[in-house]
């Protein structure tokens, strides 16, 4: 996608996303035109208002070749292959980020302009992009932008967890810290994210209560009421 | 557009009811059984769980994973079309307040997106005025409408448990699910602390009860609507669907209502409405006109159908339409219980719902804002979604995973582990209570503005009472109590303060609204009488959140339903009498 093309897509979506923002504003702006390209194939109910939506999203391309390529080593290196499930590109989550920027246009200059950050914080010290450092180089700064100190009250006091940060990373920062949420939502919502965390639902079952090594495990036990009243399968 | 006319239904009804929500459903589904001819309006289009689905979706199947949008505020697998805001569709605010307007457009309304809690009002709260002074006692009590609660009960389905509470009544209720963990947990810290904790009341079969319907199967996606089984109530599946079934309903979808007509002798005669989808005018007539078009869409008709006869609206002589708009109050607070990291995996969707809530048990009398409010909980292992991880630094940074202290936030492996650790530690809880009605606080007619069809639009002018946020102060007092007795960590809406009213939501956002067509004894200020029938105009009805004069601390939505029994029967009652 050419320069001219990829700020096309900025304007539109900022756009709607005045739309999506502002919920109780009254503006009511339309979106610009849509897309004339084929929607992608849903599974789950639409209204007629919402294919046309998906229709202008995947008509359009928002990251270039360097920035899906950029996205995918950082993907990998937030959630690489293990013993229990495979990476963030197995799971095909750039194609989830590039998605998501045009879903939730807000969040494309912060990635942007996040990844030209990263890039050039690269040229500075190994005078080549981010993609073209070796693995080490790569971790060299990953390591200075993946840890933001927090803080938090507990007890009423103001608690500070986390080594200080140098002030020049800051933006880089929140940028892995976006790049780590979009990462997670979409390995985590993945066929290989669901198995890998475990989660054991989404099926028809009948409910019988908490099992019992469970409840021994906690120390808790169904009341003689709730055994009595609750509904047995 | 040199074509626009007014297009005629020749058919002559003997009820029209504008919106298929709790209300509308419930009485086209009655007037339908007994053989009346209706004409059902609804402004979205078509709707069927069984044709409509998004029940037992994977997240890999929404391409934004569950998130929200305009078109599903609640996420990508909601079942509701539409919310807080409609293209070509806008709603005002006088001045700097606040309301936040949920509008769903579809076949069974607002049921397609509500939590199915089915709570009864209790004696008391009809009768709030006779006890602390403060709003208006309702032209009825319990006993009124108890018949109908009951009947209500077993039409629908509901479960719950009998505790004999003086005004969070008995029903007849199917037998409710066992608690979760996290819900024995919270039961044991709020009892111990002197709160209750009862079964909850939802409308979802835990048993078969007809053979139209089926058993629920503990997805916990009733907010999607029951595609399987029609185990969870939604108008559509609940009482659209039989209606339609008797033959005597013409449904007329993607119908947006103009104005209620009226005749010479000021009595309703039918509703204008433009067709969304060819643009053009229609007219259609009846005997009765019934509102259901929500509390806030049937005021908004009513003040729009200005004639000579009715200036100040139809049924407005009172000048009370759109005032004491309400809704239930709402702060939440919500965190981890560092007891249920790294805990054993198994199913434990239950019902779409918490299995387990908190009636109102304070003395108001003994406090400094006259109304109660309930507890909500939730917690637990979800379908992962959008947002699944995001902040990890949060708790990363703040708990060990595994005897091990991390730095916040990370990546790899070590990242890995720590999504499998915390998984399924969540907590929450949120207050929802009843509002004081007052008259100021209402939705009037902007005289500026039109919806893209040309209808005049709401304008909201609310503000939260003082004893709104007095309450919400209690509320998270209440919730700290609550979470620091079974160690849960508070991570969110717990610092809030007076500067943020407590963590109050803004009116509306509760989904709750009431008060807007309320009834009454006086006509002189209410707009209906006892049976939900307009005191000026004796065959118009409404029968959604408008009639209600106060809210209490239960959702509305058995009431609504009850109410609106009760005024079709009424209504057969009077057209055999002849009267209408």
């Amino acid at each position: 996608m050419d320069r001219r093309k990829s700020l096309k897509a900025i304007a539109v979506g900022t756009l709607s996303a005045s739309v999506l923002l502002d919920a109780c504003k009254t503006d009511n702006k339309k979106e610009a035109a849509k897309g004339a390209e084929s929607a992608g194939e849903f599974t789950l109910d639409r209204a007629v208002e919402e294919q046309e939506r998906e229709k202008e999203i995947t008509s359009k391309t928002f990251f270039t070749p360097h920035e899906m390529a950029t996205i995918t080593v950082l993907a990998d290196i937030i959630i690489p292959k293990d013993e229990i499930s495979g990476s963030a590109s197995d799971a095909k989550v750039p194609d989830f980020i590039e998605y998501i920027v045009k879903d939730m246009p807000e969040k494309q200059i912060p990635m942007r302009g996040g990844l030209r950050w990263l890039d050039v914080q690269s040229l500075k010290r190994f005078n080549k992009s981010f993609i073209e450092c070796d693995p080490a180089q790569q971790i060299n700064i990953v390591d200075d932008i993946a840890y933001p100190q927090i803080v938090y009250k507990e007890n009423g006091k103001e608690v500070t967890k986390g080594k200080k940060t140098k002030p020049e990373m800051a933006q880089g920062i929140a940028f892995f810290s976006l790049m780590r949420d979009l990462t997670t939502s979409g390995f985590y919502t993945s066929q290989i994210g669901v198995k890998d965390v475990g989660y054991a639902g989404n099926t028809p079952n009948k409910w019988n209560g908490v099992p019992d090594d469970v409840l021994k495990q906690y120390g808790l036990a169904y009341t003689e009421k709730e055994m009595k009243e609750c509904a047995k399968y | 557009m040199g074509d626009l006319q007014v297009k005629k239904n020749a058919k002559q009804y003997d009820a029209i009811i504008v919106g298929s929500g709790a209300g509308g459903g419930m009485a086209a589904y009655v007037l339908s059984q007994a053989g009346l001819k209706v004409c059902l309006i609804e402004a979205g289009p078509m709707y069927d769980p069984r044709k409509n689905v998004t029940q037992f979706k994977n997240p890999w199947e929404s391409p934004r994973r569950g998130a929200s949008t305009k078109f599903r505020p609640f996420g990508d697998f909601d079942a509701c079309y539409w919310g807080w805001e409609i293209d070509g569709e806008p709603y005002t605010h006088a001045n700097d307040t606040k309301w936040e307007w949920w509008r769903a457009r579809m076949i069974g309304g607002r049921t397609n997106h509500w939590g199915r809690i089915s709570l009864r009002f209790g004696p008391k709260d009809f009768k709030r005025r006779s006890i602390d002074g403060m709003g208006d006692d309702w032209p009825i009590g319990y006993d009124d409408v108890k018949p109908y609660y009951d009947k209500v009960d077993r039409l629908i389905g509901v479960f719950g448990s009998n505790e004999g509470l003086e005004n969070d009544p008995d029903g007849i209720f199917l037998p409710p699910p066992k608690p979760r963990l996290h819900e024995l947990m919270i039961k044991k810290a709020a009892t111990g602390i002197g709160i209750p904790v009862i079964p909850s009341r939802l409308s979802i079969l835990t048993k078969k009860i007809n053979d139209s319907r089926g058993e629920c199967i503990f997805c916990g996606q009733c907010n999607r609507a029951c595609s399987v089984a029609y185990a969870d109530f939604s108008s559509s599946s609940v009482l659209v669907k039989p209606a339609m079934e008797t033959g005597n309903v013409d449904v007329i979808t993607n119908a947006m209502a103009r104005e209620v007509l009226t005749n010479n002798e000021g009595l309703a005669t039918g509703i204008s409405y433009v067709n969304k989808m060819d643009l053009q005018e229609y007219q259609v007539m009846g005997r009765t006109v019934i509102l259901a078009a929500s509390a806030c869409e049937s005021a908004r008709l009513l003040l729009n159908s200005k004639s000579a006869r009715y200036p100040n609206g139809l049924a407005n002589s009172s000048d009370v339409v759109g005032k004491y708009l309400h809704d239930s109050t709402g702060a939440d607070m919500g965190g981890v219980l560092p007891e249920l990291f790294d805990r054993k995996r198994y199913n434990e969707d239950g019902v779409g719902g918490a299995h387990i809530y908190t009636p109102w048990w304070g003395d108001n009398k003994k406090l400094d804002f006259p109304r109660g409010y309930h507890i909500e909980y939730w917690g637990g292992f979800g379908q992962p979604a959008y947002g699944f991880g995001n902040s990890v630094q949060a708790l990363n940074g703040r708990f060990e995973v595994k005897g091990q202290q991390k730095e916040p936030g990370g990546y790899g492996k070590s990242l890995k582990e720590d999504m499998r650790y915390f998984y399924g530690a969540r907590v929450g809880m949120a207050g929802r209570g009843e509002a004081l009605a007052v008259k100021e606080n209402k939705c009037e007619i902007d005289p500026k503005v039109v919806d893209k069809y040309g209808i005049p639009v709401l304008r909201f002018d609310v503000k939260p009472h003082e004893y709104d946020i007095k309450q919400a102060k209690h509320m998270k007092e209440t919730f700290k109590e609550i979470m620091h007795n079974m160690g849960a960590i508070i991570t969110y809406g717990g610092d809030d303060d007076e500067k943020n009213n407590y963590g109050l939501h803004a009116p509306g956002n509760i989904i709750h609204e009431a008060g807007t067509v309320r009834m009454g004894n006086d006509p002189r200020s209410s707009v209906l009488n006892k049976h939900n029938q307009a005191h000026d105009c004796k065959n118009l009805f409404c029968v959604d959140g408008g009639p209600f004069v106060s809210q209490a601390d239960k959702n509305i939505t058995w009431t609504i339903l009850a109410l609106s029994m009760r005024a079709s029967e009424y209504i057969i009652d009077e057209m055999k009498k002849r009267n209408l």
